[in-house]
């Protein structure tokens, strides 16, 4: 325990073990879930903000469980309401790094309204959504991104819902920073993490997240080392759309989609599209998203968007700031006798 | 000016009723009429009566606006029950309010809207002013457009904007007829109006038409005196419950030197917190409006763990989002302030009418044992100083609170002596400091309040959530006496609020014949019955509830000290129901569920009923 402020002495260097909290972690052994927390702990430390600046809110699930995990401030709260503590707490210390933790039933089924509304207004937290495409904590429910047809144990005869892809509601919302990664490929996410902690306003994360118990093996495509170099394209900013085991296979757009064009063809080859991550229309990054959905297209990981705009905080405290200058600061007898007012004398 | 020959009749109390189309300007005449009558020293209280609809076509039933007063020369409680004069601008203002007329009572008509066209709007087969089913009143019929126009006539105005002074007009009316000055109007419209001084000079003039009209011609054989009652000195202003609860929160976060952050949603009849509130950015108060209610508590809770003092408000529809937050303020222990402003349910049921059925709800309404303090004011004013007293006991005792409001006294508004804020109890904050050893849920031995530890403090990292806590650490528990215990204690801690709660005060004698308990917006009609009562030399006392949780401590020495205790709410019987379980007496539970406040009449009836048994 601390007996000393830290503001008075130069700051100690926190380190990854820092931030571990002393509780056991409960998840199930091989559960993705660990390679996230190990990777946020990883990188926390590298971004200059002391400990006790962080705050975790987290909802109910097996991922919402991680603020237990950590050393840090935070509120494991109720099921899908995690945007909307984050919000107060932004508003009442934007000094405060905030970061909601949330799944893919809580982040969009349940408050499915809460994440969509913090990413319009753009408050600068930075949302973790573990998605494993399954209810882990109820054991083994279908999800809001379970694919159609999914046998799960309230889906015996398939899943009839339509899935929602993450990345395009986070688009659709207006989000300023949405990227997508996978658990299994920890200096990726790293990468991302740091970015998205970086980045001045909402930042949107899909982690891809393995289920070992109720989903095992629902992103083989991107984590099996055999499969993975076919199906995984990396974004990088300023850098060609490229996939493949020897990176021969680019996309370009075709009328209104993408599609899929060899290397090797000189022809094609030119109309490679280059990776803007700061394309202020969300068209481009919406296609991108879309190939997740589609057969035989690769499924994008890395920076779909990275827009700069103001934040809600921002815009919140200067116009307090505003009225201040114009109306002074508030003084509380004046305003008990605002309006009209009269006297009755002895 | 000619002096008038007439009788001057002398009146302890009156009740008038402005009633009108939303567009005859009735809530501003009503309020010019509050406000002369405040200044020439009367008591008062008032309720507007707002038709539901935005905009209703003129004319129809539905689209009537009214505004109620209830002036005298004695303290003054309730906006009366009935009424001595109805001014009614139209058919339709007529066939609403008749129902609330004393009998003998003044109608004043504005006889140019008695139109076919209004009649039929308004559902009169006959006019009523002709077929002689008026009858039992003192109708007098004004052209009232006319007359405004022909005062109007010399200004370049429009026809349409010579008809907006009519409300001037029959305001000049009542003016006469109650012996009330001009001038008080006179310089609140020449301020109103100062970038269009026509239109000032237009108002003035049809107030004063009014007023010479009433005293000129033949129309009334008297008009009457309300002497100025005894009123404590000081400096008053005209306050509504809203604006009052919105006063003392932050008032209160001035004192705990806490910024106010207010998360909320859009619903009558609490909207105007969220209004009023969000005009004063520059008195440290941040407000919020959400994406949903759950948003609108989950931000305010967001914001207590924080540091700033989280405060929603709400009305039924919302208070049932907001239970699954409540339950994690009171979980985590953190303080929150919750204003619900009751109006008639279930569901939407009737948003602008006025119960006070979510007693139960808001003591017991949670899954789980969950113990939460309420506090229901009883009056506009003391909306102040119940938003004050529960902000304190949030912040003291570290829980969130509601105050039950409702909108019998969101909306009624009566004159407030401004109180000095240094009389105010200061609020203590149980903050833990940087550097201490900390422990989450250790708590104060008196107050059993855990400390708050706010984030960006060095050394007092910690996590709290919606899981069971281990007693100290705050750890996550499963243990089956760890949870007993907690579930005790967090009971505990809300009853240990009365150490710092005055206790209610009876009125009238310790022991008797009949206590009528009373609690929230019942207060007035109440106190007027009391007093009503006891000058017929009935032998009645009064104790009238302002904390429902925890209840006072003298409270069950009362209870046992009458034969009867007569419980009046505006709901079911939802006090009754506790004060039988806790003190198993046979409670008298009288009960009215109209949508409307009590009223003074017929409580003093049921009242004698029982004393005459
Ligand atoms: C209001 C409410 N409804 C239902 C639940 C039960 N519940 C807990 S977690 C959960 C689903 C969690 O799924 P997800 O968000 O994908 O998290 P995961 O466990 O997969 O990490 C449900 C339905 C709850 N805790 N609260
Ligand atoms: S159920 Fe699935 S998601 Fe939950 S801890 Fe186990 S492996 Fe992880
Ligand atoms: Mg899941």
């Amino acid at each position: 325990m601390a007996t000393q402020s830290t503001h008075f002495i130069p700051v100690k260097k926190v380190r990854q073990q820092d931030f571990a909290s002393d509780q056991e972690v409960r998840w199930c052994p091989g559960c993705g879930d660990y390679a996230i927390l190990a990777t946020l702990k990883r990188v926390l430390p590298d971004l200059g903000i002391p400990r006790e600046k962080y705050v975790f809110v987290s909802g109910i699930g097996c991922s919402s469980r991680f603020p237990y995990y950590m050393n840090t401030y935070g509120i494991h709260s109720i099921h899908g309401r995690a945007p909307t503590i984050a919000t107060g707490i932004r508003l009442a210390n934007p000094e405060l790094s905030v970061w909601i933790i949330t799944g893919d039933g809580d982040g969009l089924s349940i408050g499915g309204n809460h994440l969509i509304h913090i990413m319009r207004r753009n408050v600068n937290v930075n949302i973790i959504l573990f998605n494993n495409e399954i209810y882990g904590l109820t054991k083994g429910q279908y999800s809001p991104t379970s694919p159609k047809g999914q046998v799960t144990k309230s889906s015996p005869y398939g899943s009839i819902d339509n899935p929602f892809n993450p990345i395009k509601v986070a688009l659709a919302s207006g989000a300023t920073f949405v990227a997508r990664t996978v658990d299994r490929d920890t200096k990726h996410m790293a990468e991302i993490f740091r970015r998205a902690a970086r980045h001045k306003g909402v930042s949107f994360v899909e982690v891809y997240q393995n289920c070992v118990i109720f989903n095992d093996g629902a992103f083989r495509e991107v984590t099996d080392p055999q499969e993975k170099p076919e199906h995984a394209l990396y974004l990088e900013h300023g850098k060609p759309l490229l996939f493949g085991k020897e990176k021969k296979k680019g996309l370009r757009l075709h009328r209104f989609h993408l599609e899929v064009v060899e290397l090797d063809d000189p022809e094609q080859a030119d109309d490679i599209l280059i990776h803007d991550q700061h394309n202020p229309d969300t068209a481009y990054a919406t296609l991108l998203a879309e190939l997740t959905d589609k057969e035989n297209m690769p499924i994008p990981l890395g920076v779909f968007r990275s827009i700069e705009m103001e934040t809600y905080e921002e815009a919140f405290f200067r116009q307090i700031e505003t009225v201040k200058t114009m109306k002074g600061e508030g003084d509380l007898k004046q305003l008990m006798v605002s309006g009209d007012t009269w006297e009755v004398k002895a | 000016m000619a002096k008038t020959h007439k009788t001057v009749i002398k009146v302890d109390d009156v009740t008038v009723r402005f009633a009108g189309d939303s567009g005859d300007g009735i809530q501003l005449t009503g309020k010019q009429f509050t406000r002369t009558t405040a200044l020439i020293g009367n008591e008062l209280s008032t309720f507007p009566d707002f038709p539901a609809e935005i905009r209703a076509p003129a004319g129809t039933t539905y689209g009537v606006s009214g505004f109620q007063i209830h002036f005298g020369s004695h303290p003054i409680y309730t906006p009366g029950d009935k009424v001595d004069v109805l001014v009614a601008m139209n058919p339709s203002a007529l066939k609403v309010n008749i129902k609330y007329l004393k009998p003998n009572a003044i109608i004043i008509v504005n006889e140019d809207n008695f139109t076919e066209r209004n009649l039929r709007l308004a559902g009169y087969p006959k006019n009523p002013l002709e077929d002689g089913s008026l009858k039992g009143y003192q109708v007098y019929p004004v052209p009232v457009t006319e007359l405004t126009r022909k005062a109007l006539e010399a200004l370049g105005l429009s026809q349409k904007e010579k008809d907006r002074c009519k409300n001037f007009f029959a305001l000049g009316i009542v003016y006469w007829l109650y012996n009330r000055p001009l001038e008080p109007t006179i310089e609140w419209i020449q301020k109103k109006f100062a970038k269009r001084p026509e239109l000032a000079k237009a108002n003035i003039l049809a107030l004063k038409a009014g007023r010479n009209f009433a005293e000129s011609t033949e129309l009334f054989a008297s008009h009457y005196q309300v002497e100025p009652a005894k009123i404590r000195p000081g400096v008053y202003r005209n306050i509504t419950g809203n604006e009052a609860l919105s006063l003392g929160i932050i008032v209160a976060g001035r004192k705990a030197g806490l910024d106010i952050f207010v998360g909320s949603y859009p619903i009558t009849p609490a909207s105007d917190i969220l209004h009023e509130l969000s005009l004063h950015k520059n008195f440290g108060v941040k407000t919020f409006q959400a994406e949903d209610e759950m948003a609108a508590i989950g931000a305010a809770v967001g914001a207590s763990f924080a540091g700033d003092l989280g405060v929603t408000a709400t009305s039924g529809p919302g208070m049932a989002l907001k239970t699954e937050f409540l339950n994690l303020a009171v979980m985590t222990e953190l303080p929150l302030v919750i204003f619900d402003v009751q109006r008639a349910g279930p569901s939407t049921g009737m948003p602008t009418k006025t119960e006070q059925a979510d007693l139960l709800f808001a003591l017991y309404g949670r899954p789980g044992e969950s113990p939460v303090p309420v506090v229901a004011p009883r009056s506009p004013s003391d909306c102040f100083y119940a938003a004050f007293e529960a902000a304190r006991v949030a912040i003291q005792y570290m829980t969130p609170v509601i105050v039950l409001s409702d909108l019998y006294l969101a909306n009624g508004a009566e004159p407030w002596r401004v109180p000095d804020l240094d009389q105010l109890p200061p609020i203590a904050l149980t903050s833990a400091q940087p550097g201490e050893e900390y422990l989450p849920y250790q708590r104060d031995p008196e107050t059993l309040a855990r400390k708050w530890a706010l984030p960006g403090t060095p050394g007092l990292e910690h996590r709290i959530g919606g899981l069971e806590k281990e007693e100290n650490t705050g750890n996550v528990s499963y243990d089956p006496d760890n949870h007993e215990r907690m579930v005790k204690l967090r009971a505990e801690k809300v009853e240990r609020i009365r150490d710092i709660l005055p206790e209610p005060e009876i009125e009238g004698p310790d022991e008797g014949e009949l206590l009528i308990l009373s609690w929230g917006s019942t207060y007035g009609a109440v106190v007027t019955v009391m007093q009503e009562l006891r000058k017929k030399g009935r032998e009645v006392s009064h104790y009238h509830l302002r904390w429902l949780n925890p209840l006072p401590r003298n409270l069950e020495y009362y209870i046992r000290n009458f034969n009867h205790v007569f419980i009046p709410e505006v709901n079911l019987g939802q006090l009754s129901r506790i004060v039988r379980d806790r003190y198993l007496i046979d409670a008298v539970s009288f009960n009215r569920v109209k949508g409307q406040p009590l009223m003074v009449q017929e409580l003093k009836e049921a009242i004698e009923q029982i004393l005459a048994r």
